[in-house]
């Protein structure tokens, strides 16, 4: 019987392993060997963490592993070590499940490009960051795998480098990414420097011990880094531009679990952030605008990964309300569905994609119902999902989140709810555009359009059914279920749960019945006026048209915060540093420094007629005068 | 032992410089590698719990209390390892033959016995001597070698960096004045009778010391020298400044300065960490604006240095083991980066990051060798640049929050810089400069992929590096301790 610490190990080292060997054997490694490599590591590690994942069903509370000291230095010591419990656990099932579902979707997707090995070796390289992140038993391994999934992301939304705008893309996605990061570095050396530890188990307990100002800036430092990486506002706007990248790249990184990174470490530092109701009100308040806003602007995007990209946004931004609620497991259970039926989503965009060779404007797609099939009924699982129609599995983790903000704030509830609708309006405004009405395909397009190959097509029927059943792991008590994951998941937020401010109690079951039918009352009633302007009406969006209107202008155009930005901090940043260089460096200090040296050349004019002028002659009478003078040295000492 | 370390190199180097040896190179090669298996001997047998090892002592010129006194502890071991481990592969990186070839290689080779010299001296005029003859041979690489404009370059070079030297040749004898009467250079001698002064004169001694240093280093804004010399120079000469030279204003700080002037340090420590920082930030910004891709990688140098520097000065056991690590990897990295620009140099005669640009499509080796080391350069973690700039970071932090703060810009800054001169070098389609481009020759990545392979070890095992600077940190900080305990 393998032990459970080598096989902790394995989980992160496979995926490494496939990096390594696919990286440097290069060239010569023939593709299908590539695939075999990086699809078989991330699939055995998808199978390991399954064997632990039972173990702690069946009551291991958690496996911990030290593998090696890493950093020490005085008082600071670091190791690798990894963490599996319940959350970490739910973490791994999603990012090598899902992951290894990619890998093989990228098969068919990637199969004609010349980068496909090196394409491989970076998801992998991804996969074994992304575990590390959630892994890692103390805020350094977090850290390790926080900035590696950021290097990955960068070098896959820029793969195809020969294009300056996805490299463009790739340097904002990695630079926004760094800000955060700074934060996250900073809470995480506070952390450090006021309880002398930086591992998990020895720094929850010791929490109640520093006093809430300092707790607070630990907790928004630490948030600042979940910003950037999970792209809330203000550090959002990377993550649109990251649909550069290759699609299965959007559907892993940009979707499914590098952007969820932030609602994990947030959801780990459970106990931190409900000892701070100033932060957990930050990150409430956040998530709470990113959702309704990043939804606005999903609203009237044309391009088909646009609108998944800001769609994205806007769920993260929900399940950061559902943690700043307190209800972590609610959010971490809206991470795993979300990561089912966003990935579908996604892939089934894909395919779409792949299909018409390239094409990503909704506005010349329609009518691909009949003709691409397969693509049509998952992607319309995916929509049914993330809209919350019922059983899908976004019914039920959308359906906790409102709930739970029901139970606590009015206004929260009401403003997730617009969210709720503003999504399931866009995501059937998309599905009508794409798959209804009459083909705007070009003639030429048309004529090459094929359904997914297999290596496609099975990843999508797999995720497809993960979006119908995935909502049954956490089915509430009202709807005769048992709220396993909350279960599951209780041990971890278990500490946090005494801090909770003193909440209404439990909603009754008819409070909840009466909820969910208003929800999907609306619900029905918006997809209704999305079927009947798309459908009925034939409504095609034109792109920059005159008909719009202001506010739908506003939205269109992402409400120019790019231009915002562009404005407001990379200008002046290049003006600052091009005034720097300019005037104070070679106007300012470098004058100064030069008119002392010129009085000094002007003294040793005099001096001149002394310099002979021969390299040689100087060479020798240095190397005499050292030699004479360690030979009188050594001489004296005799 | 460590005699050998000193005068093997001097002598290899004048033999070259008389005999105008043909395969000056091989010769130059041979010798430091031998230099480097015989420094590396001396590591495996390196007590790491032990202080001072290696000692030899010969009295010199016994009437002024100067000894020929060197040994070797943890500190000083990192640095002669990572001269002697680095020698060798500048000596590589050179294309074809230079003009004089002994000349050439017999300089790098004096340059590396003067190096080793500085960072095992223990004799405080012994210091000081190896110090200036460090400054000759490199002034005559530039000189003669260097690139258009050298002559006014070199010469504000030289005397920028000579004008701060005898400021800490003053400093040096004004404390040495103050030793018990024969006096002593010995360090420790130093050491007590610096502790001694008043504060007034402690501070003036710290000024005196802490020019030459950030003069060296460069600490800003003393730093104008340093990019113009370190574009003209010939790209060995650029290395030796940057990957070895610098870390004698480094170690000059935590070797001379701290111990020496207790009182001073606390008076003016502030300000200097203030420049520093200010540094790390103000070179940053500077950096992102570089068209030229050697003079950006000259200013991302000052920022990286500014915030070691800054680390030591927090006179913390974080701080200063920070500095010992960023160094070996700051010397590791800058080497790489700027051997990177050489051969794009090599390649396309332009170092102007306009005119650059799709490298990657046809030397994919090069682009990916670049790309580690650039991830080294940004702090990637899992990469020695990560390890070094944490622990900084850390102390600094300690010290003070918002300085803290400040000086971890330079990972979002540093981002930007590097990215920038990735993508503009190695990305996007090629021209016309770039379309004729072949990958990395075998010397090439003889030189270069071990150095991927260090960063690689580095960021992952750090441990031995710690190990070994261990003692000789806390040493350093014992001095310090015991002054402030006695004096309370």
């Amino acid at each position: 019987m393998v032990s459970n610490d080598l096989l902790t190990i394995l989980i992160p080292l496979l995926p490494l392993l496939g990096f390594i060997s696919i990286g440097l054997l290069g060239k010569p490694l023939s593709n299908r060997a590539a695939t075999y490599l990086a699809c078989g590591s991330v699939l055995v590690s998808f199978v390991i963490s399954f064997i632990l994942f039972i173990q702690l069903l069946q009551g291991a509370s958690r496996i911990e592993v030290t593998v090696f000291n890493w950093i020490h230095a005085g008082n600071f010591n670091a190791s690798i070590g990894f963490l599996v419990d319940p959350l970490s656990s739910i973490m791994l099932l999603i990012i090598t499940g899902v992951g290894f579902l990619i890998h093989v979707y990228s098969v068919g997707y990637m199969h004609d490009d010349a980068g496909y090995n090196r394409f491989f070796s970076y998801l992998n390289l991804f996969i074994f960051f992304m575990l590390m992140l959630v892994m890692g038993a103390n805020y350094l391994v977090m850290f390790v795998g926080w900035e590696g999934v950021g290097l990955c992301s960068y070098l896959l939304i820029g793969f195809w480098f020969k294009n300056q705008e996805y490299n463009k893309a790739a340097n904002k996605a990695f630079i926004m990414n760094r800000i955060g990061d700074l934060g996250l570095l900073l809470g995480v050396i506070l952390i450090f420097i006021n309880l002398g530890s930086l591992d998990y188990a020895e720094v929850f307990p010791k929490l109640a011990s520093l006093d809430s100002g300092l707790l607070t800036l630990i907790a928004v430092l630490l948030f600042v880094g979940a910003m950037g990486k999970s792209a809330q506002i203000p550090l959002f706007t990377w993550l649109p531009d990251a649909m550069a990248g290759p699609t299965p790249v959007s559907a892993l990184i940009h979707a499914a679990t590098m952007v969820t990174a932030g609602v994990y470490m947030v959801a780990r530092n459970n106990l931190l952030y409900s000892m701070s109701p100033v932060a957990m009100e930050l990150v409430l308040v956040i998530g709470l605008v990113t959702a309704l806003f990043a939804a606005s602007i999903a609203l009237t995007q044309n391009d088909i990964k646009k609108v998944l990209a800001y769609s994205t946004i806007s769920q993260l931004g929900l399940m950061f309300v559902a943690l700043g609620l307190g209800a972590y497991s609610a959010g971490i259970f809206h991470m795993a569905t979300h990561a089912f039926f966003k990935a579908l989503l996604f892939l089934g965009a894909g395919s779409v994609i792949h299909s018409l060779q390239g094409e990503q404007n909704i506005s010349k797609m329609g009518g691909l119902k009949g003709l691409l099939p397969i693509t049509f009924i998952t992607f319309l699982t995916g929509v049914l999902a993330i809209s919350g129609i019922p059983p899908f599995a976004g019914f039920f983790s959308k359906d906790e989140i409102l709930a739970e903000a029901f139970r606590i704030n009015y206004f929260v509830w009401g403003l997730a709810l617009l969210t709720s609708l503003l999504t399931v309006f866009y995501m059937f405004r998309l599905l009508f555009l794409v798959f209804y009405g009459k083909p705007r395909v070009s003639e030429e397009k048309m004529h090459h359009l094929h359904e997914a190959p297999r290596s496609m097509a099975l990843p999508l029927m797999a995720l497809a059914i993960l979006s119908i059943l995935g909502g049954f792991m956490n089915v509430p008590e009202s709807l005769f279920g048992s709220g396993w994951l909350n279960g599951f998941l209780s041990p971890v937020f278990a500490a946090s749960e005494s801090f909770q401010e003193a909440s209404p109690s439990a909603l009754s079951y008819s409070i909840e019945y009466m909820l969910m039918a208003f929800v999907l009352g609306f619900t029905a009633l918006t997809i209704g006026i999305a079927y009947s302007r798309y459908v009925r009406k034939d409504v095609i969006p034109s792109g920059e048209g005159s008909s719009m209107s202001g506010l739908q202008k506003l939205s269109f155009h992402k409400y120019y915060i790019d231009e915002l930005y562009d404005t407001m901090v990379v200008k002046p940043l290049f003006w600052l540093s091009t005034k720097l260089d300019e005037v104070i460096e070679k106007l300012g200090i470098d004058k100064l420094v030069n008119s002392l040296g010129d009085i000094v050349v002007q003294c040793s004019n005099g001096l001149r007629l002394f310099q002979t002028g021969r390299i040689g002659s100087y060479v020798f009478a240095m190397v005499v005068g050292i030699i004479l003078m360690l030979a009188i040295g050594l001489i004296n000492s005799w | 032992m460590i005699a050998f370390l000193i005068f093997w190199p001097l002598l290899a180097g004048l033999i070259l410089l008389v005999t105008r040896f043909d395969r000056a190179k091989e010769l130059a090669l041979a010798a430091s590698l031998a230099e480097l298996a015989v420094s590396i001997f001396i590591a495996f047998q390196f007590d790491k719990d032990a202080g001072n090892q290696f000692s030899l002592t010969l009295s010199w010129i016994s009437s002024l209390g100067i000894n020929f006194s060197v040994a070797l502890d943890g500190i000083s071991l990192l640095l002669v390892l990572l001269t002697t481990g680095l020698i060798p592969f500048i000596i590589l990186s050179s294309f074809g033959q230079p003009t004089r070839p002994s000349g050439f290689y017999g300089l790098i080779l004096i340059m590396q016995m003067a190096l080793i010299g500085v960072f095992v001296a223990r004799d405080g005029f012994l210091f000081y001597l190896f110090w200036e003859m460090a400054l000759i041979p490199i002034y005559f690489i530039c000189l003669l070698w260097g690139g258009e404009g050298r002559a006014r370059i070199t010469l504000k070079f030289f005397i920028y960096t000579l004008a701060g030297s005898l400021l800490m040749l003053a400093a040096l004898v004004y404390v040495y004045l103050q030793t018990p009467a024969p006096h002593s250079f010995d360090i420790e001698a130093l050491y007590t009778a610096g502790g001694s002064l008043t504060g007034a004169e402690q501070s003036l001694v710290f000024w005196g010391l802490f020019l030459a240093f950030a003069i060296k280093m460069p600490i800003f804004p003393f730093h104008t020298w340093q990019p113009d010399t370190y574009a003209v120079a010939p790209v060995q000469g650029t290395m030796l400044l940057s990957a070895i030279m610098l870390k004698m204003g480094i170690f000059g700080l935590i070797r001379w300065l701290l111990p020496m002037v207790p009182l001073g340090i606390t008076q003016w420590g502030p300000t200097a960490i203030l420049l520093s920082v200010i540094g790390i930030v103000y070179a940053s910004f500077i950096a992102v604006v570089q068209k030229d891709f050697k003079r950006l990688i000259a200013y991302s140098s000052i920022a990286h240095v500014g915030l070691i520097s800054a680390g030591v000065l927090t006179l913390s056991k974080i701080g200063i083991q920070g500095a010992m690590i960023q160094m070996v990897s700051h010397g590791i990295i800058v080497f790489s980066l700027f051997y990177v620009v050489e051969i794009i140099f090599d390649r396309t005669k332009s170092r102007a990051l306009t005119e650059l640009g799709g490298i990657r499509n046809v030397a994919p080796a090069l682009s990916s060798v670049f790309l580690f080391i650039l991830l080294g350069s940004v702090a990637l973690p899992l990469t020695s640049g990560f390890v070094g700039e944490f622990l900084l970071i850390n102390s600094l932090v300690k010290y003070q929050l918002a300085l803290g703060a400040v000086a971890g810009i330079t990972i979002i800054l540093g981002a930007v810089y590097m990215l920038r001169a990735f993508q503009k070098s190695m990305s996007g389609e090629s021209t016309p400069k770039t379309s004729v481009f072949h990958d990395l020759t075998l010397q090439e990545k003889v030189v270069l992929y071990p150095m991927v392979l260090l960063v690689i070890l580095i960021g992952i095992y750090p441990g031995p590096i710690m190990d070994i600077s261990n003692v000789a940190t806390d040493n350093i900080l014992k001095v310090l301790s015991d002054f402030y305990a006695s004096t309370q």
